[in-house]
């Protein structure tokens, strides 16, 4: 597990350039190119704010500019969210690779969940001219968790991304029972409601439970609330478990990893 | 030294469940996951294989398809682990075995050249050195901005392999990839390979092309269906090789044949022998090409004329088929080889013997038993029989042993088949077996034709010449 560990940083030259690749190739040939990045989440950001803020009013005060609380959320799921389902498929999609070059397989997922992090700094730029225009300030305190609550997702979403991919190998129907599971994931965890909510509160061990919560709630300490960021502890918990996760999700990628170049 | 050693190596494949792609949904119903992610069924791909290649030299390694070269490679290159026994190697490998395997096609070649560099172990500042060697060797230079997609096939492998050939590694896997341009691409290839021994590296080669092992390998290893056959001198492998690919291919001729005979024999049972109808054979049937006409002029009743034509059709189509009215039978046809054993592989300007058994049921007086001889394009290469060579039948009766023997085959390397029949003078068919029999004849010199005359080359002036194999330049 260390020595695999140690391989990972002697390629983080290739993991830096795949992950420049899958940028570059994702918008390479369309005529707005990097912009979609922003369009993307600007789109989703006025239909969630029309809907929410005309047609189902959330009219919880604490929640209020509406559509910033909500891209709090919002952004780090997209980063989530896709990162599992490309992790998922990324195997199949990459054999040749696995089958022809000597060439570390975890690379792969990893590349997947590095892009999609790249889209979601992005994405915070919109966020922050959004704090901007509203003239949201976050306490600044506060921001010193955000490098931690990024570090936690990441390792947790790797951990799950290593796992997922290794077994979508062995069972393809993985990515669509994951599209639907993740749907499900997002309105179970607080992204479009606040967490303070009375209705919300009735139910906390059950959202205690879904980790994804104390990653969104952190992030919404952090960027939209006034401080202080109450949730620390639970962010430094999940931080533990998902070091855990990774390990986990590591140890089972390698446990199968022969087999993958006989079964991609 | 040694650069690469393997030792006591078995690669085992697993085989999960039999099944393509399983579901998870099947799994859970099933409550089989653990079973699923447990191999059921193993494959043994090598089998306690052990060579060692000495830094510096070229090795090859041959063997029929599925035979486990690949496999021995991938194990070198370190993309599949043995599962028992060790392999080691020494150096930085280069593995070209699926050229550009990495690339991208959306982005650029140069891009797609970095990236596979650095996959391939490059550091982008060597890649940048080496970058103008690789594009100008990939003679890809006005294309390299465009993105690989619409590169051609042959671009595609040409950069991949570009890429692979400047990694300079110290060890260099080939698997059959210098098929991959037009023949002023392969001898750059070629030569770059040479350049690399020149330099005292080590190259392993699998490949098809037993001509190149011959003249490029310093050693060769023989593998088949996993297991080491023998291993030395590349010219004594290639023939031991080719000896056993022999004897695979007659018992395959032999089981063609055998199917062959087995269908007509069949076939004709269905169908109403043309008793009273003319011998399809006799319009170009076996050597008897010249009485043709006579034929014509004899027999042919209007009635059957139907049935003959299809049958005539089906000469023309070259199908194999067996006829006739079986008063005289053709029980057996056997070839035989100069050492006078049956056999289905001939070497050109050996000796080849027809052993045809008939069996006539009656006394008969008229008959002419006849051969012909077609290449695979269906082109008769020498047909005769015994009324044209002025053998004036009297009487067959009882069991018959006919050979006909050829002293020297002289073909040029292909598949044979061969038509045998008894028929009438006037050419009514007692028996024909229309290219029911196959065999091949094998020969070193890839010359061009149907026939090859015995021949010599004799020059006068200064010309010079040398027995040795053309090594590469």
């Amino acid at each position: 597990m260390l020595s695999n560990l140690a391989k990972l940083i002697r390629y983080r030259g290739l993991i830096q350039s795949l992950v420049a690749r899958e940028l570059k190739a994702r918008y390479r040939g369309s005529v707005l190119g990097f912009l979609w990045s922003f369009i993307n989440p600007l789109l989703l950001l006025s239909i969630y704010t029309f809907v929410f803020t005309v047609v189902l009013p959330n009219r919880n005060p604490i929640a209020q500019p509406y559509a910033v609380f909500m891209f709090c959320g919002i952004l780090p799921w997209n980063w989530f969210s896709s990162s599992l389902m490309e992790a998922s498929g990324s195997l199949v999609a990459g054999g040749n690779l696995i089958k022809k070059v000597l060439f570390p397989a975890e690379i792969l997922p990893i590349v997947n969940v590095l892009a999609n992090m790249v889209h979601y700094f992005l994405g915070l730029l919109i966020l922050v001219a959004f704090l901007v225009g509203y003239r949201h300030w976050p306490d600044p305190a506060g921001l010193a968790w955000f490098p931690v609550v990024v570090l936690v997702q990441l390792i947790f979403t790797t951990g799950l991304a290593l796992f997922l991919s290794a077994l979508t190998v062995h069972y393809r129907d993985i990515r669509d029972l994951l599209s639907n599971l993740l749907m499900f994931w997002f309105f179970a965890t607080p992204i479009i409601y606040p967490w303070q909510d009375d209705n919300v509160r009735q139910y906390k061990w059950l959202f205690d439970l879904n980790p994804f919560t104390h990653i969104a709630v952190s992030y919404q300490e952090i960027l939209f609330f006034p401080g202080p960021v109450g949730h620390a502890k639970w962010l430094l918990a999940l931080g533990a478990a998902s070091i855990v996760i990774f390990l986990g999700g590591y140890w089972f990628f390698d446990r199968l990893r022969d087999s993958f170049a006989e079964a991609v | 030294m040694n650069a690469i050693e393997l030792d006591h190596v078995t690669k085992i494949y697993r085989r999960y469940s039999g099944r393509q792609f399983a579901t998870l949904k099947s799994a859970l119903l099933q409550r089989s996951i653990l079973r699923d992610l447990t191999a059921s069924e193993t494959f043994p791909a090598l089998t306690d294989v052990s060579f060692t290649v000495p830094k510096g030299s070229t090795y090859g390694v041959i063997g029929r398809n599925g035979s486990g070269k690949s496999t021995a490679l991938k194990l070198v290159a370190g993309i599949t682990k043995a599962t028992s026994g060790s392999v080691k190697v020494e150096g930085r490998i280069s593995a070209l075995i699926e050229l550009g395997a990495g690339f991208h096609p959306e982005i650029s070649g140069r891009e797609n050249v970095f990236i596979n560099g650095i996959m391939l172990g490059l550091t982008k500042s060597q890649i940048q050195e080496r970058f103008d060697d690789i594009v100008d060797f990939a003679e890809l230079r006005e294309f390299i901005d465009a993105p690989v997609k619409t590169y051609s096939s042959g671009m595609y492998m040409r950069l991949g392999f570009a890429v692979a050939i400047h990694v300079d590694p110290d060890v260099l896997l080939v698997d059959e990839v210098l098929a991959v341009g037009d023949e002023g691409f392969t001898h750059k290839c070629l030569d770059k390979f040479a350049e690399f021994r020149r330099r005292n590296k080590t190259i392993l080669l699998v490949t098809h092309s037993l001509g190149l092992v011959e003249r490029f390998c310093d050693e060769a290893v023989w593998i088949d269906e996993g297991r080491v056959m023998g291993h030395g001198d590349p010219k004594r492998m290639v023939d031991a090789y080719l000896t056993a690919v022999e004897k695979g291919e007659e018992q395959l001729l032999a089981t063609t044949t055998a199917k062959a005979v087995e269908a007509a024999r069949k076939g004709d049972g269905d169908r109403p022998h043309p008793v009273d109808g003319v011998a399809p054979g006799h319009a170009r049937g076996a050597g008897s090409s010249d009485d043709g006409s006579e034929a014509d002029g004899q027999g042919a009743p209007t009635e059957t004329a139907a049935d003959g034509e299809t049958q005539l059709q089906n000469m023309f189509e070259a199908t194999e088929g067996r006829w006739g009215s079986r008063e005289i039978e053709i029980t057996d046809v056997t070839l035989i080889d100069h050492a006078g054993e049956p056999s289905f592989v001939f070497h050109s300007g050996e000796s080849m013997s027809v052993r045809v058994t008939v069996n006539a049921h009656a006394a008969i007086s008229d008959f002419v038993f006849g051969i012909g001889l077609f290449n695979a394009e269906g082109v008769c290469c020498y047909g005769t029989n015994t009324y044209l060579e002025e053998m004036t039948p009297v009487k067959i009766e009882g069991t018959v042993q006919a050979t006909f023997a050829i002293e020297r085959l002289d073909l040029v390397e292909g598949t044979y088949k061969l038509d045998v029949a008894v028929h009438k003078r006037d050419g009514f068919p007692y028996d024909y077996h229309r290219l029911l029999y196959t065999f091949r004849v094998k020969s070193r010199t890839h010359d061009a034709g149907i026939y090859r005359p015995p021949h010599r080359w004799s020059f006068e002036g200064r010309v010079e010449f040398t027995d040795e194999v053309d090594k590469l330049t």
